[in-house]
């Protein structure tokens, strides 16, 4: 910001004009949109699409924990547990995770079956922007229960260059 | 040397649910990075998990560079018998790490 003849260097008003000048910038450094290679939210339905295949997808009986603001994207813990008894007849085959905007839409998948006794698990994952995760549950039966999370994301993971 | 870090309790009473959390040291290079000298660094992940009870698989877990560096996962299973649990992680460039663990079931 050039100096104002008007405003005393290191006056309270330079500060302030200052400060403001920085904040207007960092908001406009944070809207802009990062050109990137994204996976569309389209491709996540597709993915989901090719797991779910012509099965209904129902909301329920899946819970997705991640935190709803995350300061670095680098790390994000993930626990996902499904609502299920896990008998021989009736429990959960495979647990998929998708996303929204990192550059692929598949996070993970998981199999386990009545041995595990219990359908949780928890792992930690990459995200490369504020968006929507979803977790599918494929049940013994072949029916389908979905969750979904919303995270922001302060300092996105996958993008940054590397020193090397 | 990889390092992996496995937590099992020593000893479950028989039909306990058990939780079994693993680490492994590994950093999960994406492919999506570009390094300072503008050349795209190559995928490096691990792909596979999986964790094998009395030579039964009990969980597998297929990753993708969407995992963090250096892969958690904790899950869960039935103690039924005394024995080992195996662990095996595979990846790109060859990567193959099996660990394992004893358990004791009363």
């Amino acid at each position: 910001m050039p100096d104002d003849p008007a405003i005393p260097p290191g006056s309270r008003r330079s500060f302030l004009a200052r400060t403001a000048g920085i904040a207007a910038g960092a908001a406009a450094l944070s809207i802009l949109p990062r050109p990137s290679l994204r996976a569309a939210p389209q491709a996540m339905q597709e993915l989901i699409r090719k797991v779910v295949g012509e099965a209904p997808l129902r909301t329920g009986k899946v819970r997705l924990d991640v935190p709803p603001l995350v300061e670095n994207g680098n790390a994000v813990s993930l626990i996902v547990s499904v609502d299920s008894p896990m008998t021989p007849a009736e429990h959960v085959k495979a647990i998929h995770i998708v996303n929204e905007k990192n550059p692929q839409p598949h996070v993970i998948s998981v199999t386990l079956g009545p041995s595990a006794g219990c359908a949780r698990v928890s792992t930690r994952i990459k995200l490369a922007d504020s968006q929507r995760i979803m977790a599918l549950a494929q049940m013994s039966d072949g029916s389908f229960w979905t969750a979904s999370a919303d995270v922001i994301v302060a300092l996105a993971a996958c993008l940054e260059d590397l020193r090397q | 040397m990889t390092r992996a870090l496995i937590n099992v309790p020593a000893t479950a009473k028989r039909g306990d649910i058990i939780e079994i959390k693993t680490l492994i040291s590994h950093p999960m290079e994406s492919g999506y990075r570009v390094g300072t000298n503008g050349v795209p660094i190559p995928r490096d992940i691990i792909t596979l998990f999986s964790c094998v009870y009395n030579g039964e698989e009990i969980f597998r877990a297929e990753l993708s560079p969407a995992i963090a560096a250096n892969p958690f996962l904790a899950f869960f299973a039935i103690a039924r018998d005394s024995g080992t649990l195996a662990f095996h992680w595979s990846g790109d460039n060859g990567f193959a790490v099996t660990e394992t663990a004893a358990i004791t079931v009363e």
